[in-house]
């Protein structure tokens, strides 16, 4: 029988030949990852309710990455919360490091073929690995920590090819606004599988922001299916795939609800209008909108692939002077990266405001907040009305290129133009 | 009310009160704020579609229904979105369509979520909803519609008032199984 990578994925955690769209299955789990807001602080009096314990320690990475670092007493104790938690429960911690989908991934914890659940919405980032990962909230967490199990409607696999090459100064992110724009956010049980020859030239970090933006979608998950850059990336991060990735494949013949096919060379960088990532459309249809605020932060927006976009647009340029550049680097191992290979420099040379990493205020509780009535440019997955501080700002959503090219000029712009000119 | 015997499990799961209507997309965010995120969970709910309802969480009363249309309680996986509903008393969700993790989430705090694309309903319209019977009706407009009944193997969670006392209960019955299996073949008749 013919089988989608999803398919292949779940009936393997099932211990079953196959499994059809719309089944409800129970899976076993390869692998759960929970963050400080949704882990031990909402898990923890969960399980001594119950009176159980975590069902397979190896398995479990918690990351602090939500309060981090610190701002007031209340973020301190949840921060030493999850480290006591972790500690008690012998969990692989990762403290401060990184925001969770990320640094996830620079562990090399997720794999080929895994089945695995994020106690985050952004889970199937783990996706970019040829794994299947879905999110869930701190209740499913808690099931899942003492029984090693999820149940999931069985998902129908959608198919989304970007064929050609992705023009200079258009990323992943474009290619997902896009699609969200056309696709909507309603596509609930749904797996999306992306390929095609521009997703193949893809970094595994650019893979990611595809699988981490389905969320935006309303997919159950995202993924691209494994390659030799996902063996590259993991024998990196010191955790070599063992098995054959040849078994990680969709059966060509095997049933979608729906194939895509779209063009990368004729995408134009796009912008998302507040309060949704659904109002995008591309940048040369925009008005030059003044911005108070440029934000290149977030899982999905400010890894190191991202501040190198950012840099190329920075290069030589200031940030104008009625505004302002926010970046939050993705990970601590990042931001060495990125200090070691000149781009800090770079950045901060233009007058970016460098922020410590974590979650920040893509997840409206760390630094770089949004007032009342002021209008930002943000490298971050969702731009709902709120989220980001006031509910009277007014949040776009763009490229790491949208938003360093919207940093120098003060206003919306097209990055292209940008990096066609010499600074 | 001393004489109400126990509610038998699928009557319980009826929900009668006034309909609070929204549009498509209501997102956690709008739910739960995150900048509220740190409150307590009376202070968050207090603040539970403020953005878009100034009103709402001050007239939402006890067992009224909340009424969205596509892909309610997209965003984030925050719990806080649906434990607000439920703090503020609200009995029951019916939308047009469901994000998935809002889904699972009310399911999991016991609060059933019905899809029903085809509700036709206004702010403050006395409402039925009948999960057991697939059914929602409007008694302000006099019509019924049919709702998309919650999956068997879902409903014994909500049956039970959500997951922690499923786990509570698959845990009970994990540990007395293993005390009959550790008993040896003393249960089999010899
Ligand atoms: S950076 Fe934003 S999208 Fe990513 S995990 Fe943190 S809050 Fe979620």
């Amino acid at each position: 029988m013919s089988l989608t990578l999803a398919e292949k994925i779940i009936a393997h955690a099932c211990h079953r030949d196959s499994v059809r769209p719309g089944e409800i299955v129970t899976a076993s789990l390869d692998l759960l990852m929970m963050h400080d807001s949704g882990g031990p602080r909402r898990v923890a009096s969960r399980l001594e309710q119950l009176g159980a314990k975590v069902w397979d320690p190896e398995k479990v990475v918690v990351v602090s990455d939500h309060f981090v670092p610190a701002t007031d007493l209340e973020s301190a104790e949840i921060l030493a919360l999850t480290r006591r938690w972790a500690q008690q429960a012998g969990v692989r911690h990762y403290d401060m490091l990184g925001i969770c989908h990320v640094v996830l991934q620079e562990g090399g914890h997720v794999q080929p073929g895994m089945f695995c659940v994020g106690g985050d919405s952004h889970s199937p980032s783990g996706g970019a690995y040829g794994a299947f990962m879905m999110g869930v909230g701190a209740t499913d967490i808690t099931g899942a920590l003492v029984t090693g199990e999820l149940w999931l409607k069985v998902p129908q696999t959608v198919r989304v090819n970007w064929d050609g090459a992705l023009g200079k100064g258009v990323s992943a992110k474009d290619i997902m606004l896009y699609l969200c724009a056309t696709l909507g956010m309603g596509n609930e049980n749904q797996a999306f599988e992306y390929g095609g020859a521009a997703v193949r030239a893809m970094s595994m970090s650019e893979r990611m922001v595809l699988c981490n933006m389905s969320a935006e979608l309303g997919a159950e998950t995202g993924m691209v299916a494994a390659d030799e850059k996902t063996l590259a990336a993991l024998a990196q991060a010191g955790r070599p795939y063992s098995g054959d990735i040849a078994r990680w494949q969709s059966d060509p013949d095997a049933a979608c609800l729906a194939e895509h096919h779209y063009d990368a060379a004729t995408l134009a960088p796009q912008i998302a209008a507040p309060h949704s990532p659904a109002n995008s459309r591309a940048v040369t249809e925009y008005e030059p909108v003044h911005i108070d605020q440029g934000y290149i932060g977030a899982c999905t927006g400010a890894k190191l692939s991202d501040l190198h976009m950012a840099a190329e647009v920075l290069k030589g340029r200031k940030i104008a002077s009625n505004t302002r550049l926010l970046i939050a680097p993705a990970s601590v191992a990042m931001t060495r990266a990125a200090a070691a290979d000149g781009t800090l420099e770079i950045l901060t040379e233009a007058g970016a405001i460098m922020l410590p990493t974590g979650c920040g205020a893509c997840a409206g509780m760390g630094a770089g907040m949004y007032a009342d009535g002021e209008v930002g440019l943000s490298t971050t997955a969702r731009n709902f009305k709120g989220r980001m501080g006031s509910s009277k700002a007014q949040v776009y959503l763009g490229s790491p290129y949208s938003v360093a090219a919207g940093a120098v000029k003060g206003y919306i712009c097209d990055p292209r133009e940008l990096l066609a000119e010499p600074a | 009310m001393s004489e109400q015997s126990t509610p038998d499990v699928d009557s319980a799961l009826s929900r009668r009160g006034r309909a609070f209507v929204f549009g498509d997309n209501i997102d956690t965010d709008l739910l739960a704020p995150g900048p509220y995120m740190r409150e307590s969970p009376e202070v968050l709910a207090s603040h539970c579609l403020e953005a878009i309802d100034p009103d709402f969480a001050g007239a939402v009363q006890r067992g009224d229904i909340v009424v969205g249309g596509k892909s309610f309680g997209i965003g984030s996986s925050r719990e806080q979105a649906v434990q607000s509903l439920v703090v503020l008393g609200v009995g029951a969700i019916v939308a047009t369509s469901f994000a998935r993790i809002f889904y699972r989430n009310a399911l999991n705090f016991g609060l059933p979520a019905l899809t029903c694309p085809d509700l036709q309903a206004e702010r403050g319209d006395d409402l039925e909803v009948r999960p057991q019977d697939g059914l929602v009706i409007n008694h302000t407009s006099g019509k019924q519609y049919r709702c998309e009944s919650i999956p068997p193997e879902l409903m014994d969670i909500v049956n039970v008032g959500g997951l922690m006392p499923w786990l509570a209960r698959k845990l009970a019955a994990d540990a007395k199984s293993a005390a009959s299996g550790a008993d040896g073949t003393s249960g089999d008749p010899a």
